[in-house]
């Protein structure tokens, strides 16, 4: 079982699919031959989500055919796929967190009543040797990283007999180790004859990786290109013209608007100690590091929504240790979440509304002429695509996220986000960020923490690596590399960065 | 477009007033009852007389308090199903006052006064209970304010059998009346009190004022549909919670109050009447918004009182009102979940 | 008190408990799937007063039995549909039912009450019911509680044990993850909820038939025990082995009360039947208390020593529930 199962060739003839006015995907024709590494390449909203979810089974296409082995199938849902030997890896794997690794790897298998767990763990066992994959079937899967647990649904899928796999955005969140450790996992498959579809936004990675790529644009296949690639070829295809994504700028030295010292934090997985850091006015600091490692619950920590268990947190020269994000808050520090509907805005009420609630009141009344003219001005000045009447949830998540930044007060000194341009297009990317340096030449520090290490890099001063519970001292970003940037995150090459900092 | 929408929600609504007494009609017949007398006999019950009529207003205005306060609670996304409880806590601290005071030579419009202010603090105390709970205990609203109502009326019953018994023998008829000077003053002839209908109505105006125009109000709504972004927006959001329970507690204990110096005018076992409750499914029913809840909590109460005669002329449980008002509540909920659904699939 | 009274005694908190384990399994059964079913204080009245209403007048009591069954189970189908497919406010669908079960209950039971019903028969189980000690305690009783206990081992067995009830677990935890293993999550919702609520219907007629038998409307004492069951609910962290525990913690308290009443003459009776009560608040208290942000800012200011010590015990106190417990689900 697992590796023996049967190569399958996988055609898509005309692949229609619309949601609302919106052509998500228009006449894809893609023939992916047995034995080899598709990559399916593409902005946000190009359309490779939903092209794997038609191939998955999540959705039914418009019109157009999925041929197996040349035999036209109709996909009706997720499990069947899996029936038809396609299994798809989501992005944030689809598994049961409380749950033991065993209990979900057995999850979805039919059979007798009551399983036997013994044979199960059996095969699961022999499965993870056959790929050097060290998981214990007995441990919570909220106890594993993301990278094991892409290993346990890849385990998980193979034993159900998967001939097809369809990778989403499986590098984001993972570490170096980790993704070499699938990149060649991924070999190995292809070259016992499965069949694989990567689908990233990540040149990098699917340079490395991929026999062909597939680039999709705008809900159009603009092109497909053979190993070996050229950069600016697939840059082009993607983006249909060449991206400037303006040149950085140094800060000016400004006056000090957070510092750090000796702070210890700490939550249940993890314990980080004696970290110092000064930010100056205008500075823009980047938070590195995979999903988990620490630079969660620091960002927090410097809103005053987490807790420090030791040291001292100063805001603008003032002690805030201990004290609530709302303290922080009246000192000039703002903090917006990355769940931008979960935590930043309210749904239900109207942007005029959350203008509202986000300015000093004055009276008891609502002032609502002033609320509507208020609301007016900074739609426009944001370049919010909605009314004042638009309720937040209706908005596009760009326009969410540009509401939000219109949140925030006036004047700020310190403004901390969480993955500011997640799912965000490129346009709606730069736009954001021209705010922000605009909020910086006004004074204000950022701190940010992003999984795209080329935005780190791109809009940071100084970087902050995080490796589980570890934090590096402040690295310069124009002198770092991406390379330099995923090995640290990644946990390699710290020994250096320890002589560094006893010299600085 | 938008007129015709608000046609069709129209027709929607009607189709859950039908459907609700097409189904009492139904059970009805099942109890092998005449639907038509009972329903004939309801509306007799409820506007037959003046003094019906009137019998009506003065359920109307303890179950107009309680609601008003509950969409306060509402508004903060708060199940407040302790307000049975509050209203209880404030008769009993109105019941208190009017006691310890009656023999003093205060005048007593003083000691009517200060009886409905204590009552309000009763309740305001009470709801504060359910609200600590549920803030520092992490206990949900709705076991914590249930377990309350139960404690609330095992209180009511050891002080109506205990320290404040009837001399002689302790009865479920409750403690020894108030003298009538100290009852609010009502139309003479009837049960209804002026007063206490102008404390209700004022109650409603100030809790839709309130929840519409102030900054107050928005900002509770907005710790009701998302707590944790109001945090973030800077409201303080346990303490806004907090508040409103004490709001809702004022005016649930008000309404108690009322019970005791404008209806029974003494401390009884079943001192609440069961508004608390009645209200909540009035406020769902009104889909939360304070405009409506004068003219439903004036029909939910003619109904209790339309029901009362049930028992003794066709020998009916006076239930009927509860099967009515809830079915009601219950294919609102319905029929507008399947205008929803109907309204996407369009 | 001799042992002789201690055995009968405790037979009874267990002969007492049965329909409480009934509920508790049956909400549990019910909240695993992912639905509140709130409605079940006025479920168990409606079930009770329909079981006895059909064993009555047909004279056949397993009848009534069943009729409480139905009864419960068509009560949780009207929550699971108004929750699942009209996609509406499950706590506010349940409490309205659970308002309008009571009064129908009270309207419909009318003639009913007070009257003199058929009762379950006590069934003393051959040769185990002669075991010193254990005979009487646990094999004297009748088939209701015999099933009692059968149903816990039963519940707890396809919950943990087998496949559909690991997919049960699934469904409350992560519903979209059920359904790309090939769960249909929302079918699945309607027969847990519908199940759930012919156990709380066999609850109710279990109260009318056996435990309390009878109907006696407003004075039956039986409003209020739904809402007990559905703390026991959260207080057993869905699990069927902590929530029968509770339940029969429950049923031991208020034996106590009654067996402690005579030797505390100044609390009125008044008082001690609602003791479960601010028990419950108590017990729901311990349970939750973890996740107040109160107590992890005093946490965190504590020494680290006293800090790992109590943040385990709170850990061990809390249960959490499932994930997706009243959340709706939609496959795309």
């Amino acid at each position: 079982m697992g590796v023996g199962n049967l190569p399958m060739n996988v055609e898509l003839k005309h692949i229609h699919k619309h949601f609302g006015k919106v052509h998500a995907n228009n006449d894809i024709v893609l023939n992916v031959p047995s034995g080899t590494i598709q990559g399916i390449l593409g902005e946000n909203g190009a359309g490779k989500s939903t092209l794997m979810k038609v191939l998955s089974g999540f959705i039914q296409a418009d019109s157009g055919e999925i041929l197996l082995d040349g035999h036209p199938v109709t996909i009706h849902s997720p499990a069947d796929a899996i029936q038809h030997g396609i299994g798809m890896l989501h992005q944030d794997p689809l598994d049961f967190p409380p749950m033991r690794a065993l209990d979900n790897f057995l999850l979805g298998h039919s059979g007798g009543l009551f399983p036997d767990r013994k044979a199960v763990a059996r095969d699961f066992k022999r499965l993870a040797a056959q790929f050097d994959f060290s998981l214990d079937p007995d441990s919570y899967v909220d106890s594993l990283t993301v990278g094991e647990r892409q290993q346990l649904e890849i385990l998980r899928l193979l034993w159900l007999g998967a001939r097809v796999l369809i990778l989403d955005e499986p590098t984001t969140g993972i570490s170096a180790i980790q993704k070499a450790k699938l990149f060649e996992t991924l070999r190995k498959l292809t070259a016992q004859g499965m069949t694989v579809i990567f689908v990233s936004h990540k040149l990098e990675d699917v340079e490395v990786l991929c026999h062909t790529v597939a680039v999709l644009r705008a809900g159009k296949l603009v092109g497909e290109v053979k190993a070996p690639f050229q950069t600016k070829k697939l840059v082009e295809l993607m983006f249909g013209k060449e991206i400037s994504l303006g040149a950085r700028q140094a800060a000016g030295p400004g006056r000090s608007v957070l510092e750090l010292r000796g702070v210890a934090i700490e939550d249940i997985r993890l314990r980080m100690s004696d970290i110092n850091l000064s930010v100056r006015g205008g500075e823009v600091i980047g938070l590195a590091g995979m999903e988990g490692s620490g630079q969660g619950p620091f960002i927090r920590a410097c809103a005053g929504l987490m807790r420090t268990v030791g040291g001292r947190v100063l805001v603008n020269d003032r002690d805030l240790t201990g004290k609530s994000y709302h303290a922080f808050k009246r000192n000039g520090v703002s903090f917006l979440p990355a769940s931008r509907l979960e935590e930043g805005l309210v749904p239900g009420l109207t942007l005029t509304e959350h203008f509202v609630l986000s300015e000093e009141t004055k009276g008891l009344f609502i002032d609502r002429e002033g609320g509507r003219k208020l609301a007016e001005d900074r739609i426009s000045s944001f370049n919010i695509r909605g009314t004042p009447l638009s309720t937040v949830e209706s908005l596009s998540g760009g326009n969410q996220q540009r509401a939000l930044l219109a949140l925030l007060q006036d004047p700020l000194s310190l403004i901390l986000l969480e993955h500011p341009t997640r799912g965000l297009d490129i346009e709606s990317t730069i736009y954001i960020w021209n705010k922000l340096k605009e909020r910086c030449k006004q004074g204000a520090a950022i701190i940010f923490i992003s999984s795209d290490l080329e935005e780190i890099l791109q809009y940071s001063d100084r970087v902050l690596v995080f490796f589980s519970g570890k934090v590096s001292s402040p690295l310069d970003a124009s002198k770092t590399t991406v390379e330099q940037l995923g090995n640290l995150i990644g946990g390699k090459g710290w020994e250096s960065l320890k002589t560094e900092k006893a010299h600085g | 477009m938008v007129r015709s929408n608000r046609w069709v929600n129209l027709g929607f609504q009607l189709a859950a007033l039908v459907l609700a007494l097409l189904f009492t009609t139904l059970i009805l017949l099942a109890a092998g009852a005449p639907p038509f007398d009972a329903y004939a006999n309801i509306l007799r019950g409820a506007f037959g007389s003046m003094i019906n009529f009137t019998d009506v207003l003065a359920a109307w205005v303890p179950l107009l308090l309680t609601t008003a306060g509950l969409l306060i609670t509402f508004a903060a996304g708060l199940w407040n199903i302790g307000v049975e409880g509050q209203i209880m806590l404030g008769a009993i601290f109105t019941t208190w006052v009017l006691r310890e005071l009656q023999d003093t030579s205060m005048p007593p419009a003083l000691i009517i006064t200060l009886g409905i202010l204590a009552g309000m603090i009763g309740g305001a105390l009470w709801a504060m209970l359910a609200g600590a709970l549920k803030t520092f205990g992490g206990v949900n609203e709705i076991f914590g304010g249930l377990g309350l109502n139960f404690v609330a009326t095992a209180l009511t019953l050891w002080l109506i059998f205990g320290p404040w018994k009837r001399p002689g023998v302790a009865s479920m008829s409750g403690t020894v009346p108030f003298d009538d000077k100290l009852a609010l003053p009502a139309f003479t002839g009837l049960r209804l009190s002026p007063w206490a209908l102008g404390i209700a109505m004022i109650a409603i105006v100030i809790v839709y004022l309130l929840l519409q125009g102030t900054y107050f109000g928005l900002r509770l709504k907005a710790v009701g549909k998302n707590p944790k972004a109001a945090f973030l927006l800077g409201i303080p959001t346990w303490q806004y919670m907090m508040f409103s329970f004490v709001l809702c507690g004022l005016f649930a204990g008000a309404a108690g109050a009322m019970q005791v110096v404008a209806v029974y005018h003494r401390l009884i076992p079943s001192i609440s009447s069961g508004y608390g409750y009645l209200g909540l499914m009035v406020a769902m029913l009104i889909n939360y918004q304070a405009l409506w809840a004068a003219p439903i909590a004036f029909f939910y109460a003619a109904l209790n009182i339309g029901s009362i005669q049930l028992p003794i002329v066709l020998h009916l449980d006076s239930s009927l009102s509860g099967v009515l008002q809830g079915m009601l509540v219950l294919f609102v909920l319905l029929v507008e979940g399947a205008r929803q659904r109907l309204m996407k699939k369009a | 008190m001799d042992t002789q009274t201690l055995i009968t005694g405790l037979a009874g908190v267990l002969f007492a408990a049965a329909p409480i384990v009934f509920a508790v399994l049956g909400e549990t059964f019910s909240e695993r799937a992912g639905v509140i079913n709130l409605s079940m204080n006025g479920s168990i009245l409606l079930s009770a007063m329909g079981g006895f209403a059909v064993a009555y007048s047909t004279e056949n009591i397993f009848l009534g039995f069943l009729a409480g069954v139905l009864i419960g189970a068509f009560v949780a189908l009207i929550v699971a549909f108004a929750s699942i497919t009209l996609k509406q406010s499950q706590v506010a669908v349940g409490f309205v039912l659970t308002l309008v079960c009571r009064d129908l209950s009270y309207f419909l039971g009318n003639p009913f009450m007070g009257l003199p019903g058929p009762r379950l028969p006590s069934l003393p189980i051959p040769l185990l019911s002669k075991i010193p000690v254990i005979g009487p305690l646990l094999f004297n009783a009748d088939l209701m509680t015999y099933f009692s206990y059968l149903l816990i081992f039963l519940a707890w067995a396809w919950i943990y044990r087998t496949r559909p009830g690991l997919m049960l677990q699934g469904i409350g935890e992560r519903p979209a993850a059920a359904f790309v293993r090939g769960a249909n999550v929302n079918l699945m919702r309607y027969v847990y909820t519908v199940l759930g609520g012919g156990f709380i219907g066999l609850a109710g007629a279990t109260y009318s038939l056996s435990v309390k038998a009878g109907w006696n409307g407003t004075i039956s004492g039986l409003d209020g025990i739904g809402w007990i069951a559905l703390s026991i609910t959260i207080f057993g962290g869905w699990n069927p082995l902590r929530a029968a525990f509770g339940a029969y913690l429950f049923a031991l308290l208020q034996w106590l009360g009654l067996v402690l009443q005579p030797s505390l003459p100044g609390i009125p009776s008044q008082v001690l039947q609602v003791a479960p009560f601010p028990l419950m608040i108590l017990t729901l208290l311990f349970v939750n208390i973890g996740n107040a942000e109160w107590v992890e800012r005093t946490l965190a200011a504590m020494p680290e020593s006293t800090r790992r010590v109590l943040a385990r015990l709170l850990r061990a106190l809390r249960a959490s529930p499932p994930a997706a417990l009243g959340v709706p689900f939609e496959s795309e």
